[in-house]
């Protein structure tokens, strides 16, 4: 028998949270600085209003072990402003970059390649060209990896993980 | 009602049955202060800086069980107090702390005494409020009060700008908190409670690990009753001297890194731990994953954050532990328990073999004796702070505690300097008890000027200075575990103690023998004023057993390893 904490996987696993948290003075510092006080990770993390109510909902991305994820649910919920945090275990999740690009390039190629990810060029001006798409994290991650080989971007843009339930 | 911010707070705290507000006055809180004039509802009691207006307010906290008030100015008035605030955090005391802030329009320009207090305090406070409108005033004190006093207790600081406090608007204070967000678990689930108590009744050494939180929960008498329903052993942790009280023969003692070994060794070889308001503290359990390694563990905590933070728990229950021991007491009838007096026994067994002693001189007074001389006069008479360090543990050990609250330590944060204003809070709160506060030469000079408060508040703390002229427990680390380099804790340079408690009012007194400390005891007790009792005690002695630190609770340092 044995107690501790090495009980658990000491696998580290990748967890999408979301908290409903109330919209008051502090809240995301709240949060953030429970990660930061307590040395848990934040890989990504976007806020946004729950229109039409005074709550606001953060999609965090974290990685740890499943102690580390557990104790991070329950000190999240510990919050006075946090109204529900959930573990998602089955989700759609999304992610969108903006790319911009030197103008010196193919557009048509460029397009091809966006589409293939769910993108499209966004708007082209005189000395630049630039890019979105809106996709899983992974094919984000993809997608930017071969726009940074091949077309040497000037700015890229990531917006962080959104995630719903299926 | 149409009223001023500064007339709300006082107010509010009217409404909230507040009789004692600690504080220190400045700039960006004088609204309030001049209302606090004008008022009789409550009493103000002048500490000599915020760090002690916090203590005392835990001092008055921890004793009564009321939330403990206390309002301090911005900037440099707001961060001298976040010490305390910290400490409070740790030990899970009720306090609501007000603060003033510069004006709303001065807010973000670095004004004077400016400082980002709801920044700083996050981290030290169950929660914490900025006053961005007058309007929200009654409401945010009504909340911070609840806050504060349930679930798991903590402070909740308030942070009120000065214009706040100067505009008028109606005040109405709610008559409940609507906190949607926030409800703690009050009832524990029945299942996981039967799970747990069929568990127990299956046990064959079956410990009941009693921590703070059976203090802040009171739940003294339902754990005592409990213990002797099922004939089952107990071991308290720092936080929690005083539930069993010392002559009860199911107490084994205090466990943990100065625990007695008898105690340690029933966590080493208990199979199944019942921990209550316990959060398997480091200075508690020693190498964890040795920690009651053969027990399955019960764990009941009113947070359930704490329940696997580090140890994994075969039957959790959330709830209060007053509500849960209650409910376990009910369902006592239920259950055929085995039969665990060979158990007790043998942990008595333990207990005489290697009883908590230290070898007393004739030519020297050893600093345990004056502890277990003031528990001998004293008793139940009195009210035990202490400060923090090797005083602080032989206090746990000798001193002969008998009700809850009787100990008010700072476990958690071990906070120097903690223990002569939480001493004066204690006596504030209990005027019928002797308030004592066992210090050391080190501890006792990072709040000396609250001999002052003292005076002026009539507050008869008799402050007891086991003076070793060393900074006793880091001396004792570097001993044992620094090949003796005492780098910076030699105090041999220090102030006359007498002098100085009498130049601020008070009775002082040197003691160097038994006669001549029991003859100021005495004194200080009829006198009743603020005292200094400095005890000229060995300089050498160790804070013994202990485990060393990264050692397993059954891989202990004994007495007779060192003195024999």
């Amino acid at each position: 028998m044995n107690n501790f904490n090495h009980y658990y996987d000491t696998e580290t696993i990748r967890q999408v949270i979301s908290v409903v948290v109330l919209n008051e003075h502090n809240a995301l510092s709240r949060i953030v600085g429970l990660f930061s006080a307590r040395g848990y990770n934040i890989d990504s993390l976007t806020v946004a209003p729950i229109s039409g109510t005074e709550y606001s909902r953060m999609t965090i991305v974290t990685t740890g072990d499943k102690r580390i994820i557990d104790q991070i649910v329950k000190q999240l919920n510990k919050l006075i402003p946090v109204l529900k945090v959930n573990e998602h275990r089955n989700v759609i999740e999304k992610e969108t970059v903006l790319i911009k690009i030197p103008i010196d390039q193919h557009l048509s190629d460029i397009e091809v390649i966006a589409r293939a990810y769910n993108g499209h060029i966004q708007n082209v001006t005189e000395d630049a060209i630039v890019i979105s798409a809106t996709d899983e994290p992974h094919r984000i991650a993809n997608f930017t990896n071969i726009i940074n080989s091949r077309y040497n971007p000037l700015e890229v843009v990531k917006s962080g993980v959104v995630a719903m339930e299926r | 009602m149409k009223m001023t911010g500064a007339r709300m707070v006082i107010e509010s705290l009217r409404e909230e049955r507040v009789k004692v507000v600690f504080g220190y006055p400045g700039g960006a809180i004088m609204n309030v202060y001049d209302e606090i004039y004008k008022q009789n509802h409550f009493e103000h009691i002048l500490n000599r800086h915020e760090q002690a207006s916090i203590h005392a307010a835990e001092g008055y906290a921890r004793s009564t069980g009321k939330v403990g008030v206390a309002i301090v100015t911005s900037g440099p008035g707001f961060t001298n107090a976040v010490t305390g605030l910290a400490t409070a955090y740790m030990d899970s005391i009720p306090l609501v702390v007000i603060s003033g802030q510069v004006p709303t329009t001065i807010i973000g320009t670095d004004g004077f005494q400016e400082i980002d207090a709801v920044g700083i305090s996050r981290p030290c406070t169950k929660h914490n409020y900025l006053v961005n409108k007058i309007e929200d005033l009654p409401r945010i004190i009504k909340e911070a009060f609840h806050i504060a006093s349930t679930g798991r207790p903590g402070p909740v600081h308030i942070d009120i700008p000065k214009d706040i406090t100067a505009q008028v608007a109606d005040f109405v204070y709610p008559k409940e908190v609507n906190l949607p967000t926030y409800k703690p678990t009050v009832k524990y689930n029945k299942k996981q409670l039967k799970r747990a108590m069929s568990a127990i009744s299956k046990a064959k050494k079956p410990l009941l690990y009693v921590g703070g939180g059976a203090i802040l929960s009171n739940c003294g008498h339902e754990i005592r009753a409990f213990a002797k329903k099922t004939n089952i052993p107990v071991v308290e942790t720092l936080m929690a001297r005083g539930i069993m009280g010392h002559e009860n023969p199911l107490l084994i003692g205090m466990l943990g890194m100065h625990g007695e070994f008898a105690a340690n060794m029933a966590a080493h070889e208990t199979d199944l731990l019942i921990s209550l308001g316990a959060r398997f503290d480091d200075r508690v359990t020693g190498r964890l994953d040795e920690f009651a390694s053969k027990a399955k563990v019960i764990h009941v905590d009113i947070d359930p954050a704490s329940i696997e933070k580090l140890v994994k728990a075969d039957y959790p229950i959330v709830g209060d532990l007053k509500v849960t021991v209650e409910g376990m007491l009910e369902s006592v009838e239920e259950y055929e328990f085995n039969d665990y007096s060979n158990w007790v026994a043998l942990l008595n067994e333990y207990r005489e073999k290697e009883p908590l002693r230290y070898i007393d001189s004739n030519t020297v007074i050893k600093p345990q004796w004056p502890i277990e001389r003031v528990g001998k006069l004293l008793g139940d008479k009195a009210i035990i702070s202490t400060d923090v360090g090797q005083h602080q543990m032989w206090t746990a050990q000798f001193y002969p505690f008998s009700f809850p609250r009787q100990f008010i330590t700072s476990g958690g944060l071990g906070t120097m300097g903690f223990g002569l204003p939480a001493a004066l809070g204690v006596a504030k709160a209990n005027p019928d008890k002797v308030s004592i506060n066992f210090t050391g030469d080190g501890s006792i000079l990072m709040n000396i000027q609250e001999l002052m408060t003292c005076v002026e508040a009539k507050l008869p703390v008799i402050n007891i200075i086991l003076n070793n002229n060393y900074l006793g427990m880091v001396r004792q680390w570097q001993t044992m575990f620094y090949e003796n380099r005492l780098s910076q804790t030699d105090l041999s340079m220090q102030p006359d103690f007498k002098m100085l408690v009498e130049a601020f009012g008070g009775i002082g007194y040197r003691v160097s023998t038994k006669e001549e400390f029991d003859f100021a005891l005495k004194d200080a007790v009829e006198k009743k004023k603020p005292a200094m009792i400095e005890v000229i005690v060995a300089r050498n002695e160790e804070v013994l057993p202990m485990v060393p630190n990264g050692h397993a609770l059954n891989e202990m340092t004994l007495i007779g390893d060192i003195n024999e």
